[in-house]
C-alpha cells in the first residue's frame, strides 16, 4: 500500500478497503485545514474504457465549476480479474485567509469486463449517500449501466454517441423508465429551442404556430438523433402527431399531423459541420412567413421573413459553449428536471419505428 | 395538445423564458457603474445567450465622442471586469449593437437624437422594442432625465414596454424622495419603475424567502415566543478609497442602512405572501417597513474611523482620506436597536451594524434563539450550553449554520456548541450571476420583485428620517473607532442585558 498526501492507491483491493482509504483521506484533510470543505452535490460513476481514461479525465476537468463532488471513474481494462484503486482528495488552488477552497474526491477504479455486471456492489459503498448520484458510461458497456440503474438517481447519455439513431432513441426510452435521463444530444439543442420559442412569442408569430407547414433541420452527419429530438419537441409541444421518416438520399424524410395541416419534416446532414449537434433549422407557416436559424460568428445567424415577403436578418447573441460546456450542463441538468424530454423523445421513437 | 392563444406552449421545460426584443439605453454611460458593472453584466448576458433575441444598447452621457470611442471604451471596460473572458465574436457582434449620444441631461436635443436613434432600430428590424432606460447617473438627474422622457414622450411606445430603471440612492431624506416619487410617477406608472437595490440581486438574499417558506422546521420557531434577538451585520474591511466624494454626503446610515439593510430585515421579518409575485411579496414587506417603532436616538450609534491596522498595514483613518473635509462629520460605522411592533416580533430587539474599515468583510444575519429554561447539563470543564443561533452569511461564505448543543466526547455530560452548515459554495453547481445581470434581466421581463415599489422606499425613509434629523443635532456625539476594529465600543451600549455583538 503506498500513501502520499491526499492520495491513497492499492492493488488488488476491495470496494471496502477503499471506503475506508476514503474516509480516512478526509479526516486527515480536516484536520490537516478547516478551510477544506468537501463539497456535497452529486457522485458521478463514469465507466470508461482504459485507452480513453485520459480523455474523459480531461473532459471532466474541463467542466470546471460544474465538477461532480465525488468522481468514481471505473477504467475497464480487458482481461483483468482484479480491481486496483486511487484515491485522491484534491483542493482547487490555495487557501486565502477567511475563503473556504473546496474538495474534489476521486476514485479511480481499475477493473475488468467480469466486474461490470455486478459494478453495483462495487461502487455502492462509494458514493456518498443522501446526494444524487449520476451514472455515465461513454463507451457502451450497456450492462455496467443497467447494473448501476438502481443506485443511480440519474444516468447521462449522449444518444450522439450511438451511430443508429433508432438504437439511440430505443435506448434513452429504456432507461427513461427507470430513472431521470440527461442526454447531451438534447441539451445541445437547447440553444436552439430557446430562439425558436422567442421567436414564436409575440402574439403575431405565437398565431403562426398551429400553420406551421415545414421543418427542415441539418445537422452534422453523424448527429440524425440531434435532429430527429428536435423536430420531437416541436411535435410533442405543438400536438403534432408524426409518422415514421423514411431515408431518401441520405436525408431522413416525413410528415407530422398538425391539427390545421400536415407538416413536412426533413432532416439532412451538412457535410461541413464538424461539431455535434444541429448545423440549422428552417420553419415555414402555410401563411408565408419563415424563420431560420444557422450557426455564424457569436451566436445564431437568423433570419425572419414576413407574409408580405419583408426580410431581415440578425445574429442572435451567444457563445459556444463547447463539447466541456455542454458536459458541465449535463451534470448541472442532473439536478434539474426537464419534463419535456421526454415528451420529445417518445415522439422522436415514433419517427424512427 | 392545443395550441392556446394566450400561452407560447415551446417555453415548457426552458430554464430562460423568452424576452421581448429591447433596446436598453443606458444615461451616464461612460460612469464608473457603467464601466464596472452594466457593461460587462451585459456582455455575459450575451455570452451565455441570455440576452433578449434582438438586443440593441444605447450609451448616453456628456462625453463628446464618436460611437467607435464609446465601443473602444465598452470594449475596455468588458475585457477588464467581466467575471469571464470574453468571447471576441460575441464582443465583436454586440458592440455592432451599441450607439452612443453626447450630451447633457437636460438638453432637448439629446432626447431628440435618441428617439431618432430608438426610431432607426424599430425600423431596421421592422420590429418594435421594448425601451428599458437605466438612469445610471448623479441622484440629482433622476427628475430631470424622467421629465424629459416625458416631454419627449418616450415615455410610451404604443403596444411595447417602456421601462425605466432608476439607481440608489433614490432621495437622501423622506421629503426628496417623496418628491422624487411624485415627479417620476407623474410621468410614469409605478409598473414601468424599477429602483434598483442591487443586494436584491444576490442569489443568498433571495434565499432567505426559500429558506423562510420551504421548510417547516422554522416556521413554529420564526416569532417572539423563541427567538431572543436578531442581529444583522454588514461590515466592510475597506475604507472609502475613490467613493470619498460621493460617501461623504451620504454615510452609513443612508449608504446601506436605509436600503440594504431595511431589505434585509423586511425579508427576515415578513409574513408568508400568497404569491412570490412582485406585488404580493413587496405589499408583505411594506407592512414590516410599516411596524418598525420610531427609533430612539439613544438606541443608535454614529462613529468615524480613526488610523488603524488592517491586513497588517497603517490606514488612515476617514478625515485623512483622500477628499474628505477635515471636519467631516460623516458617520463611516452605524449602529441600532430597533423594534418590529406586530403580533409576530413586538418586543425582539433587531440589532443593525455597518461600517467600513471594520475587522472583515462579512454580511450577515444571526438570529439568536431564547435559552433553554432548565439545565441539566454540567458547566464545569465546558463552556456551557449556549442558546441557539442561525446565522443566515451574505458574504463571503454565502450559507446558513445553526449553532447547537453536542455532548463532549468523555464520561462525563458536558455539552459545547457545533455547528451544522449549509454552504452554497460547496452544495450547488452553479456559480451565482453578478446581481445586476439579474435584475437587467428581471427589468427587461418586467418582473419588479426585486425591486423596490414606491411605498417601500418611502416606508424605509420613514424610518431613517427621524434618526438622521437628531443626528444632525449631534444627537448622540459623533464617537470614533480605530480602522482594522470591530466598531466602536459605544455600539454595546444598545445591547440588552445577556445579549452581544457577534465577532466581526
Amino acid at each position: 500500500m503506498t500513501q502520499a498526501g491526499g492520495i491513497w492507491s492499492e492493488r488488488d483491493t476491495s470496494p471496502g478497503a477503499i471506503e475506508e482509504a476514503l474516509r480516512e483521506l478526509l479526516k486527515e484533510q480536516a484536520l490537516r485545514d478547516e478551510a477544506h470543505a468537501p463539497a456535497r452535490v452529486l457522485n458521478l460513476v463514469a465507466v470508461v474504457d482504459r485507452e480513453w481514461r485520459g480523455e474523459i479525465r480531461n473532459r471532466l476537468e474541463r467542466v470546471g465549476r460544474y465538477h461532480p463532488s465525488r468522481l468514481v471513474l471505473c477504467s475497464v481494462e480487458e482481461g483483468r480479474t482484479t480491481i486496483d484503486a486511487t484515491v485522491a482528495i484534491t483542493t482547487e488552488g490555495d487557501t486565502r485567509p477567511g475563503d473556504l477552497v473546496l474538495t474534489r474526491e476521486q476514485v479511480l477504479l481499475e477493473i475488468g469486463p467480469r466486474h461490470l455486471e455486478k459494478l453495483d456492489t462495487i461502487v455502492d459503498p462509494l458514493v456518498v449517500s443522501d446526494i444524487a448520484t449520476v451514472s455515465w458510461s461513454p463507451h457502451g458497456h450497456p450492462e455496467a449501466t443497467d447494473a448501476l440503474l438502481h443506485l443511480s438517481q440519474v444516468i447521462l447519455v449522449d444518444s450522439l454517441n450511438e451511430f443508429d439513431p433508432r438504437a439511440a432513441v430505443e435506448r434513452a426510452c429504456e432507461l427513461s423508465e427507470d430513472a431521470y435521463v440527461v442526454d447531451l444530444a438534447w441539451l445541445r439543442s437547447t440553444p436552439w429551442r430557446e430562439r425558436v420559442a422567442s421567436t414564436f412569442d409575440p402574439m403575431p408569430w405565437r398565431e403562426e404556430l398551429g400553420r406551421i407547414s415545414s421543418v427542415k433541420v441539418s445537422h452534422q452527419a453523424q448527429s440524425p438523433v440531434a435532429g430527429l429530438l428536435f423536430c420531437g419537441w416541436l411535435a410533442a409541444r405543438l400536438g403534432w402527431e408524426p409518422g415514421s421518416l423514411l431515408s431518401a438520399s441520405g436525408a431522413l424524410r416525413g410528415q407530422a399531423h398538425g391539427r390545421r395541416q400536415d407538416v413536412a419534416l426533413r432532416l439532412e446532414p451538412d457535410p461541413t459541420m464538424s461539431v455535434p449537434g444541429l448545423a440549422g433549422i428552417e420553419i415555414e407557416t402555410a401563411s408565408g412567413m419563415s424563420f431560420s436559424l444557422y450557426r455564424g460568428p457569436g451566436g445564431l445567424t437568423a433570419r425572419r421573413t414576413d407574409r408580405k415577403g419583408r426580410s431581415s436578418t440578425w445574429t442572435v447573441l451567444g457563445a459556444s459553449r463547447g463539447e466541456a460546456g455542454i458536459l458541465g450542463e449535463g451534470i448541472r441538468q442532473a439536478l434539474l428536471r426537464d419534463p419535456v424530454y421526454r415528451e420529445a423523445l417518445e415522439r422522436a421513437e415514433v419517427m424512427v419505428a | 395538445m392545443a395550441v392556446a392563444q394566450q400561452e407560447n406552449p415551446l417555453v415548457e421545460g426552458l430554464e430562460r423564458l423568452p424576452i421581448h426584443p429591447t433596446t436598453m439605453v443606458i444615461f451616464g454611460g461612460t460612469g464608473d457603474l457603467a464601466h464596472r458593472k452594466l457593461l460587462p453584466a451585459i456582455y455575459n448576458l450575451a455570452h451565455e445567450g441570455a440576452l433578449p433575441e434582438r438586443f440593441n444598447l444605447i450609451a448616453v452621457s456628456r462625453s463628446d465622442i464618436p460611437h467607435d470611442d464609446y465601443r473602444g471604451m465598452a470594449r475596455e471596460s468588458i475585457e477588464k471586469y467581466s467575471r469571464r473572458k470574453p468571447d471576441p465574436q460575441v464582443l465583436d457582434k454586440l458592440l455592432e449593437q451599441v450607439r452612443y449620444i453626447p450630451g447633457t441631461f437636460d438638453d432637448d436635443s439629446v432626447y431628440g437624437r435618441l428617439e431618432e436613434q430608438l426610431k432607426q432600430f424599430d425600423e431596421e428590424a421592422g420590429i418594435t422594442f421594448n425601451r428599458l432606460f437605466y438612469l445610471s447617473t448623479a441622484p440629482a438627474f433622476f427628475p430631470v432625465i424622467v421629465g424629459k422622457l416625458g416631454e419627449h414622450r418616450l415615455n410610451r411606445h404604443g403596444s411595447a414596454e417602456v421601462r425605466v430603471v432608476i439607481e440608489k440612492p433614490f432621495g437622501t431624506r423622506l421629503a426628496e424622495a417623496l418628491d422624487l416619487n411624485r415627479q417620476v410617477l407623474s410621468v410614469l406608472d409605478e409598473s414601468q419603475v424599477f429602483r434598483i437595490d442591487h443586494y436584491l440581486g444576490k442569489e443568498t438574499v433571495q434565499n432567505m424567502l426559500a429558506f423562510r417558506f420551504a421548510n417547516g422546521l422554522f416556521e413554529p420557531i420564526w416569532n417572539r415566543n423563541y427567538i431572543d434577538y436578531v442581529q444583522i451585520t454588514a461590515a466592510e474591511d475597506l475604507g472609502v478609497g475613490g467613493r470619498a466624494g460621493y460617501y461623504d454626503k451620504s454615510g452609513a446610515l443612508r449608504d446601506l442602512v436605509q436600503n440594504h439593510m431595511l431589505q434585509l430585515l423586511a425579508l427576515l421579518c415578513m409574513e408568508p405572501p400568497v404569491t412570490f409575485n412582485a406585488d404580493e411579496v413587496r405589499d408583505e414587506k411594506v407592512k414590516v417597513l410599516h411596524a418598525i417603532k420610531p427609533v430612539d436616538p439613544d438606541c443608535t450609534v454614529r462613529a468615524q474611523y480613526t488610523a488603524g491596522m488592517a491586513e497588517g498595514k497603517e490606514v488612515p483613518g476617514y478625515l485623512e482620506e483622500e477628499h474628505v473635509p477635515p471636519d467631516s462629520k460623516t458617520e463611516t460605522y452605524a449602529a441600532l436597536r430597533l423594534e418590529v411592533d406586530n403580533w409576530r416580533w413586538a418586543g425582539i430587539p433587531i440589532y443593525m451594524r455597518t461600517g467600513k474599515r471594520l475587522a472583515r468583510k462579512v454580511t450577515e444575519i444571526a438570529i439568536t434563539l431564547k435559552p433553554v429554561p432548565h439545565l441539566a447539563f454540567e458547566s464545569a470543564g465546558s463552556v456551557g450550553v449556549q442558546p441557539n443561533q442561525l446565522v443566515m452569511t451574505m458574504q463571503p461564505n454565502e450559507g446558513v449554520s445553526l449553532s447547537l448543543g453536542a455532548k463532549i466526547p468523555g464520561t462525563r455530560m458536558r455539552i459545547r456548541p457545533v455547528n451544522m452548515e449549509f454552504l452554497y459554495g460547496t452544495t450547488f453547481l452553479s456559480q451565482s450571476p453578478e446581481a445586476y445581470e439579474r435584475l437587467i434581466l428581471d427589468a427587461m421581463r418586467g418582473d419588479a420583485t426585486l425591486f423596490t415599489r414606491d411605498d417601500e422606499v418611502e416606508a424605509q425613509w420613514r424610518v431613517i428620517d427621524p434618526i438622521l434629523e437628531s443626528w444632525e443635532q449631534d444627537r448622540p456625539p459623533l464617537a470614533r473607532y480605530p480602522a482594522g476594529s470591530a466598531g466602536p465600543e459605544e455600539a454595546s451600549k444598545l445591547l440588552e442585558p445577556g445579549h452581544k455583538w457577534r465577532a466581526i
